[in-house]
Order: C-alpha cells, then sequence, then structure tokens
C-alpha cells in the first residue's frame, strides 16, 4: 500500500510535467488552429536561458521567473515572425513551419550551449517527508506544488480577467471580436507566449531530473502529445487532467506489470495516443468540432 | 448632422462584384432600413462599413475617413456591427459575452451598462450564467444586441436581424431597437429582407438592386409605392 502510495505521488509530479505542457499544447491549438511541434524544444530553450542567468549569478528562483518572462515574450516574437506570416495558409505549412522551429531552436541551443548534458540545479530541498508512513520526496512535492499553482494562475486569468476574457473570445470567434473591438491578432500572439511560458515552467522541472541537453524535451512533448489527444485537442482540462493521469498510470505500469519496463513507458503513451484517434478521436473532455480561428 | 457618409463605395469577392458605386448618407439618430432581395449586397455593405472586406470609394463616419481603417479600429470608434447569424459566442456565458462588448473599460460604468441591457431584456440576467449557445434563436439575437449596446456604439448597424425568429420576438427586438433610437438618440441602420417589419420602424429606407441604391425616402413612401409593395412586402 506504502509503495503503492508512493508511486502514485511520483506519477503526479512526472504527469503534472506533461500536462504543464500539454496545456501549452492546447493554448496554442485554441487559438492557432495548429500543433505546435515545437512546444517543446521552446521550452528546452528557455531552460538553457534559465541556466545562462543562474550563471551570470541570479539566484533560482530569480532566473526562474526571469527565464518565464523571456518564454512568455519569446513565444510572442515566434508567433509574430513565423506563424502570422502563415495564417492564411493550409494547417499542413503551419505544421511544418513549426516543425522547422523545432530544428532550428534544438539546433541553435546546441551551437550556442554546446550539446553535451549539463547539470540544471533543483530549486527545492533534497530530503524526503513522511506523510503517513509514505515517503514522499521535497522535490517532487516542489514539483507538484509549481505546476499546479502556475496552471490555477492561468484558469484564474482565463476565467477572471478582461484580458482572458478577451483572449478566448478571440480564439473562439475571430470574427465576432473583431467587431467589437478586441485586436484578435495580438491576443493569439499572447497565447503563444502564455503557452511557452507554461512550457518554460515544465523545462525547468525536468532539467534536474533528467539532465539538461537539447533533446531533453522531446519526449516530453510526446507525453504531451498524448495527453493532449487523451483530453480532447484544445481543452485546457482534457490536457492537465490526462497529463496527470497519464503520469500516474505509466508508473503504475511500471511498477506493478513484469515486463514493463522503461523502455516501454514511450510506446505505451503513444499507444494510447493511436487508440484514442482510433476510438474516440475528440478526446475525453474535447468537442467533436473544435472551431478553427 | 450626417453620421456616415458612403461614396462610391466599389466591393468585390473574388471575380464577383457585389456593390457598384453605393452612395448613401445617414442622419445622426435615425434609424435606416437598408432592403433587397438577396444578392443585392445588402450584407457586403455593412461587412464594407466594418473594414471586413476590401472596396474603393470612400466611407466617412463622423467626419473621419475610415475606408482603410481595420475592422477592430472602426469598431472601437463607436460602430458595432451584429453580424448575421448572430456571433454569439457559443461557448461563453451570457454575461461574459456582455462584458465582451465592453471590454475596453472597466469598473462602474460597466454594471450599469449590464444592468441597462438587462432592462431591455430581462431573459438575458434570467440566464447570464448559461453558454449562450444554449440560447434560443431570438434570445441570442437579444444577446448580441446587447452586447454590441455594450460598447456604447454611436452606430448600430443589424444584419437581419428578423431572420428565422418568431413574429412576437421580432417585433420585442423592434420594440427595443425604437426605445434605443428614442431614449440615447442611437443611431440605426438596419438590413432585413423583411421589409414590411423594417419599414414600420425606420423613419427612412433604401433598397439595393445589384449593389447600388435603386430607390430611397421616408418609410411611409416607400410603403405606398407600388414597386416597393410588389418587389418586397408581397400585398
Amino acid at each position: 500500500m506504502q509503495q503503492f502510495a508512493q508511486q502514485v505521488v511520483s506519477g503526479i509530479a512526472s504527469g503534472a510535467i506533461y500536462a504543464s505542457l500539454a496545456l501549452a499544447l492546447a493554448l496554442v491549438y485554441r487559438a492557432s488552429g495548429v500543433v505546435n511541434f515545437a512546444q517543446g524544444e521552446m521550452a528546452m530553450f528557455s531552460t538553457y536561458v534559465a541556466l545562462a542567468f543562474i550563471n551570470h549569478g541570479l539566484s533560482y528562483w530569480a532566473a526562474f521567473f526571469a527565464a518565464i518572462g523571456v518564454a512568455l515574450a519569446g513565444g510572442i516574437v515566434v508567433e509574430r515572425a513565423a506563424i502570422r506570416p502563415v495564417e492564411h495558409a493550409p494547417v499542413l505549412s503551419v505544421v511544418i513551419v513549426t516543425i522547422g522551429l523545432l530544428v532550428i531552436f534544438n539546433g541553435l541551443a546546441a551551437w550556442i550551449w554546446s550539446p553535451q548534458v549539463q547539470f540544471f540545479p533543483s530549486g527545492f530541498p533534497g530530503g524526503t517527508v513522511d506523510v503517513g508512513g509514505v515517503t514522499i520526496g521535497w522535490d517532487q512535492i516542489g514539483v507538484i506544488g509549481v505546476t499546479l499553482a502556475a496552471m490555477l494562475v492561468f484558469f484564474l486569468f482565463f476565467r477572471f480577467t478582461r484580458v482572458g476574457l478577451t483572449m478566448r473570445a478571440a480564439a473562439l470567434n475571430g470574427e465576432a471580436s473583431r467587431l467589437l473591438g478586441v485586436r484578435v491578432s495580438w491576443m493569439l500572439a499572447l497565447g503563444w507566449g502564455f503557452a511557452a511560458a507554461l512550457g518554460a515552467i515544465s523545462g525547468m522541472l525536468i532539467a534536474p531530473i533528467d539532465l539538461l541537453t537539447p533533446n531533453m524535451m522531446q519526449s516530453v512533448l510526446l507525453y504531451a502529445f498524448a495527453a493532449v489527444v487523451l483530453g480532447g485537442m484544445g481543452s485546457p482540462v482534457g490536457a492537465v487532467v490526462a497529463g496527470l493521469a497519464l503520469g500516474v498510470t505509466l508508473n503504475l505500469l511500471g511498477t506493478y506489470v513484469n515486463f514493463v519496463t522503461p523502455e516501454l513507458r514511450l510506446p505505451l503513451a503513444l499507444g494510447v495516443l493511436l487508440t484514442v484517434l482510433i476510438v474516440k478521436p475528440s478526446g475525453l473532455f474535447g468537442s467533436a468540432a473544435v472551431r478553427r480561428v | 448632422m450626417p453620421l456616415l457618409e458612403l461614396e462610391q463605395l466599389e466591393a468585390r469577392y473574388g471575380a464577383v462584384r457585389a456593390l457598384h458605386g453605393l452612395s448613401l448618407t445617414l442622419d445622426e439618430g435615425t434609424i435606416v432600413a437598408l432592403l433587397g432581395a438577396n444578392g443585392a449586397g445588402k450584407t457586403t455593405a455593412l461587412r464594407a462599413i466594418s473594414g471586413l472586406v476590401r472596396k474603393s470609394g470612400e466611407i466617412i463616419f463622423g467626419g473621419r475617413r475610415i475606408t482603410r481603417y481595420t475592422p477592430e479600429r472602426i469598431a472601437r470608434l463607436g460602430i458595432a456591427h451584429v453580424p448575421e447569424g448572430r456571433g454569439a459566442i457559443a461557448e461563453l456565458t451570457v454575461r461574459e459575452n456582455l462584458r465582451l462588448g465592453a471590454h475596453l473599460r472597466r469598473g462602474r460604468s460597466v454594471k450599469d451598462d449590464l444592468a441597462a441591457v438587462y432592462g431591455y431584456f430581462p431573459v438575458l440576467e434570467e440566464k447570464q450564467g448559461d453558454p449562450a449557445g444554449s440560447l434560443s434563436g431570438g434570445q441570442q439575437q437579444m444577446l448580441v444586441i446587447g452586447r454590441a449596446l455594450m460598447a456604447r456604439p454611436q452606430l448600430l448597424m443589424l444584419d437581419e436581424p428578423s431572420l428565422g425568429l418568431a413574429p412576437l420576438v421580432v417585433r420585442e427586438i423592434y420594440a427595443v431597437l425604437e426605445r434605443l433610437n428614442r431614449e440615447r438618440g442611437l443611431t440605426v441602420l438596419v438590413v432585413e429582407q423583411n421589409a414590411s417589419v423594417a419599414l414600420q420602424t425606420a423613419s427612412s429606407a433604401c433598397v439595393l438592386e445589384v449593389g447600388r441604391v435603386a430607390l430611397q425616402g421616408a418609410s411611409a413612401e416607400l410603403r405606398e409605392q407600388e414597386s416597393v409593395r410588389r418587389a418586397y412586402l408581397g400585398y
């Protein structure tokens, strides 16, 4: 029972990281109607930026928030520079642009910071804490706490602020929003900025666990894809719930099912993705037809 | 005083020309109906004014040349456009749709306007927490008119507000337009295929044929005209 609880907690911790990247994917999907294949690499790049801040003498948390700021601005710039010019192009063109961005960010990171594995510090203390007989690492509590707090901030922002409302409206019905004076195109760019900021958080949380390399986010991105498809493309709540569920399920399978070795984690996640696409393409929380801007 | 002037508007969708030198003057504080058959260019005229279609010619609003402005800039100048098919954002609640109309303002004045809209359309207050998509067609029409009012426009443009609605609901909506005009001096430009209902409320009307004004005058006069009666009123 203790082992079970421990595995659930550590599953939630990895699931929370998938969930925040999945939420980033869902935000971009709502804003631009495309899957951003570069989401993971943008997150990885932001993590290198955080490391650069730390190496220049910033404290961990100062660097953490500074990197989020850089990611936010970077996401807006990427949308303006690379996505806006192809916004009326076929979806496939936009997808290919995001794949191009993936390669560019990957190459740039390796060129600027070297492709070598680097150590990235954790913002949380080492030890463990005993909760009713279950041993939980402070780092796990930290990961879960930070991601849930970040997601909560985003949900409250979208739900209760004027800018959040105009962003939702811009993504749901561009023309009606423009007729009300909403600067739709900038709202969509801001959506990219928020997605990049969320991605940066997931990158900085996984880097101490998986070590920092330019390829660090590639498997995380695949888990996030599986989560976003499972949750229903463009459903933010679905992306989060599915991300957490995926983390816990994979962890439990790895612990209790003998033949599930770590090598099988990714194929299992992609198996989920394929199954959902075949059986229920709209996902658990998605509507059958997600409206394109 | 003219609030809106259209001079020789030309607009096309690809190879199809929808407006052929449309000229029109709209005085402040009036309700004007834009009538005409399907394809006469009524909707295109509204979309041209809102900046949603490319056009040549001139559009002057409140003395300002707005011909090349973007839709969001035109909206911010005080032109509210309620498009055909209504444009209520189905996934947002009734209240959120209304607040969206006032997204450029904050604080007390938004609450006052919300109360005023609920005064005009009490059913919206009852349903304020429901998603807009769950409303009936008539309620959605009320919602988008209310949302347009939240922006405090000088000019309200409506595209076929009666389309697909029961006569009783149509009368209720037109009664509110009349009140808005009387109480606030709101200028209204309403596109209608249902000419009889529009002519009862509008002070004057223009009949469009193939993208230009074929006939215009006071509503009472137009109602008497043999050609209008036969073509648009059906009696």
